[in-house]
């Protein structure tokens, strides 16, 4: 047990540090060499202007939620409540009726979805919990609402129908090799 | 080490009746039923005796039986032995009709808010308890939310005029010299107080000559809520619990249940959990840190320690989508592997994380002013310290090398060569040295770890316990079905009862965890580290400047989050 520890007890002040002035000499090399660092080369900083400049968030952020559509642009969801049921926030209220133009007998389609983002916590448990990969998440996060309604949002927000090169995608299911990338020292400027 | 028989033959010796005290077979710690008549004999006697030696008091928590057996709650007692390393748990079933149990206060301190949290959330009264009233509800509250019979959905509300002023703080009081003393508020709102704390302080000049804490503004019920959720969708809310370092709260979550499961994680999952808590570890020293010296007016080393902070947050937001709130473990592993640049991310951060801490020491830790405003103050012996039911740096910083992650490791622990933190002055001082140097310990391991990352699956193949992967549930039926199965009903844990621990940043940080077999948690209880350090806080007040309160907080690293839950 003894040889695990390590004392770190204060050390007694020696004379020149009683002196104020090395110490504080001292002190301000450490300063100086940070002030010029930043000035001229901003070595240290981790900060961005934003919002002139925007930080990159990796593949895997978890922001505002989107549900896919098939081809042919109807809902890729099909009303299972997996979701309703993984969220522990209980953001998310579906609605299910039959859909009449489904290839196959009795299927569903949502009629009510929305998801209320003040309730959200943006654990991406919806995401790992659909069986359709219909809902997955953007990486948009900044998100601003007037009224408590306005942060409600339905079917028509959330279904996206462009195409899926241009969706700005966060956390979704994947397979085979990780995907993401990690950007350290923190990008100034981001790539896009 | 004394074994169980050793122990069972002490308690045995002095209490020979097994109407009175009980032991109960197997389970994960040596439990013992305890008639409440022997109670408090019974402690002293684990207290004292040397072959049990139970100095530290860890928790005090109620179970609710409503409905299930009588007598309905059971008072639970977690006791460990700093000397011999072995842990006690006492079951002491109370019936409703006389829901009174005699208070341990007099032999630990610690009893003090544990107590007061039983009998907020459970009603139980403690005979001999100097200050029992509600702790994490306030005065207006009726009833006690977690009996299972109480109904979540009231709301109760508190006026101001209702808000609780200790008797003492109500009478005028005159010094010596017959000038009027002051009854101040430091906070709940105060810049220096760090969430959201409220210390009611008697005032004689600038001496602190009494103070009381009030604390519950962030109670978010997680006890009460996780009783309503799956095991699994637990996981987001212990990222609030400590939200300086989230990523430990969710791998001591997970280990315990993944010990009421019987199930490990695979390697490589834990060697990632390993590194990240590590890092998050430093992350929670660089808030305390930071923010300690901010209050004593050391804004510089604040500002470089978070380019750190920054870039670590980066890191976990690329592994698990989120800065702080990652919900990164699964029970059984991770949600998902690490990005393919991890390793290299890491030894970017192993490099850049000490000339960091190496520029703050150059200014603050030699620091003539700096070590005046701290050396002797909050100062605490080993012994109250054990008392009080300090655990993590600050119980280090008075000279007791009690690590769980060295004790009883856990997640591979036991691979890493690291070194505990001491001190022996146990001031402000001294718990500031001690996080200093833990940082470079918690380098050091991260750095083991990431030379012996190995590779494989990062959640375990039981689909009863993790979801399939994701290619499967869509083309396989049996696999859907298992997905179906885990989301809408949860995993199903055997019913038992376990404690699980592990090395918070602020000390031992515990999960005692009970299930009925169905799919969501019958009773979780956190035993938070900074709650049984903060109850300290008030006692320590006496006698010190309202400034050095503020050094004092600082050091201590109360996070709100974690106290109030």
């Amino acid at each position: 047990m003894t040889n695990d520890v390590i004392v770190c007890n204060p050390r007694p002040l020696r004379f020149w540090q009683r002196l104020y002035l090395v110490e504080i000499l001292k002190g301000l090399g450490v300063t100086l060499r940070h002030f010029l660092g930043n000035l001229f080369a901003r070595k240290y900083t981790v900060t961005v202007e934003w919002p002139e400049v925007k930080r990159e968030y990796s593949e895997r952020m978890r922001g505002r939620h989107v549900l896919l559509t098939r081809e042919d642009g109807s809902p890729r969801c099909v009303a299972c409540y997996m979701c309703e049921t993984a969220c522990p926030a209980d953001c998310i209220h579906i609605e299910a009726e039959e859909d009449p133009e489904a290839p196959v007998e009795w299927e569903k389609k949502p009629k009510v979805f929305t998801i209320d983002l003040l309730r959200c916590v943006f654990c991406g448990f919806c995401v790992d919990a659909c069986p359709k990969e219909a809902i997955i998440m953007t990486r948009e996060h900044e998100m601003a609402f007037r009224t408590r309604e306005e942060a409600v949002i339905g079917l028509d927000q959330l279904l996206y129908r462009g195409p899926l090169d241009q969706l700005d995608m966060g956390y979704r299911p994947y397979y085979g090799e990780p995907r993401t990338q990690i950007r350290l020292p923190i990008p100034r400027q981001p790539s896009s | 080490m004394a074994t169980r028989e050793v122990r069972r033959a002490a308690v045995r010796q002095a209490f020979p009746d097994e109407g009175l005290v009980r032991e109960l077979p197997g389970g994960d710690q040596q439990t013992f039923v305890v008639d409440r008549g022997v109670l408090w004999d019974l402690a002293k006697h684990l207290k004292e005796h040397p072959d049990l030696a139970c100095d530290l008091l860890l928790d005090i928590c109620g179970v609710d039986w409503w409905g299930k057996r009588e007598p309905r709650f059971d008072v639970v007692y977690h006791l460990y032995s700093l000397r011999h390393g072995h842990r006690i748990r006492l079951k002491v079933p109370v019936g409703e009709q006389d829901l009174v149990v005699p208070s341990v206060y007099h032999l630990w301190k610690a009893a003090d808010w544990f107590e007061r949290e039983a009998f907020d959330m459970f009603g139980v009264r403690f005979s001999g308890h100097p200050n029992l009233r509600r702790i994490l509800t306030h005065d207006a509250f009726q009833g006690h939310p977690l009996r299972k019979d109480y109904d979540p959905g009231q709301r109760w509300l508190l006026r101001e005029e209702e808000q609780y002023v200790p008797s003492w703080a109500k009478v005028a009081q005159e010094d010596e010299d017959h000038f009027e003393t002051q009854v101040l508020n430091l906070g709940p709102a105060h810049p220096a107080t760090h969430g959201t704390l409220r210390t009611v302080v008697r005032l004689d000049g600038e001496v602190i000559t009494e103070a009381e804490t009030e604390i519950g503004y962030l109670h978010r019920c997680f006890e009460k809520m996780s009783e309503r959720h799956t095991w699994n969708q637990v996981i987001p809310y212990t990222d609030r619990l400590n939200y300086c370092s989230p990523m430990i709260n969710g791998v001591g979550y997970a280990l315990t249940v993944e010990n009421l499961l019987g199930i490990q994680a695979p390697p490589r999952a834990q060697a990632i959990r390993v590194i990240l808590s590590e890092l998050s570890r430093i992350m929670d020293h660089i808030v305390d840190i930071g923010a300690n010296l901010t209050d004593l007016g050391a804004m510089t080393p604040f500002l470089y320690l978070y380019q750190a902070r920054e870039e670590i947050y980066s890191l976990l937001e690329a592994c698990a989508g989120g800065r702080l709130t990652v919900s990164y473990v699964r029970i059984g592993g991770l949600a998902n592997d690490v990005p393919h640049d991890f390793a290299e991310a890491v030894r970017y951060l192993l490099k850049r994380i000490p000339p960091l801490i190496d520029d703050m020491e150059k200014l603050i830790t030699e620091n003539r002013i700096f070590r005046e405003r701290t050396e002797g103050v909050g100062k605490l012996t080993a012994e109250e310290a054990i008392n009080w039911g300090w655990t993590g740096p600050c119980l280090r910083a008075c000279g007791v090398p009690y690590d769980v992650r060295k004790a009883h490791p856990y997640i591979g622990y036991d691979q890493y060569d690291f070194k505990v933190p001491i001190a022996h002055t146990g001031d402000t001082y001294a718990r500031y040295l001690v996080r200093v140097e833990e940082m470079r310990q918690s380098l050091r391991i991260v750095e083991q770890a990431l030379a012996n990352l190995p590779d494989g699956p990062i959640i375990v193949a039981d689909h009863n316990v993790a979801l399939p992967p994701k290619e499967r549930v869509y083309t396989e039926m049996e696999s859907l079905i298992y997905h179906f199965k885990l989301i809408m009903e949860g995993m199903k844990v055997p019913p038992g009862e376990y404690y699980g621990y592990v090395e918070g940043a602020n000390g031992e940080l515990g999960f005692y965890a009970i299930s009925d077999g169905s799919g969501k948690p019958y009773r979780l209880k956190v035993r938070p580290p900074c709650f049984a350090i903060f109850q300290a806080f008030p006692h320590m007040l006496k006698g010190h400047l309202v400034a050095d309160s503020v050094a004092i907080l600082g050091s201590l690293n109360i996070i709100a989050g974690e106290l109030d839950r």
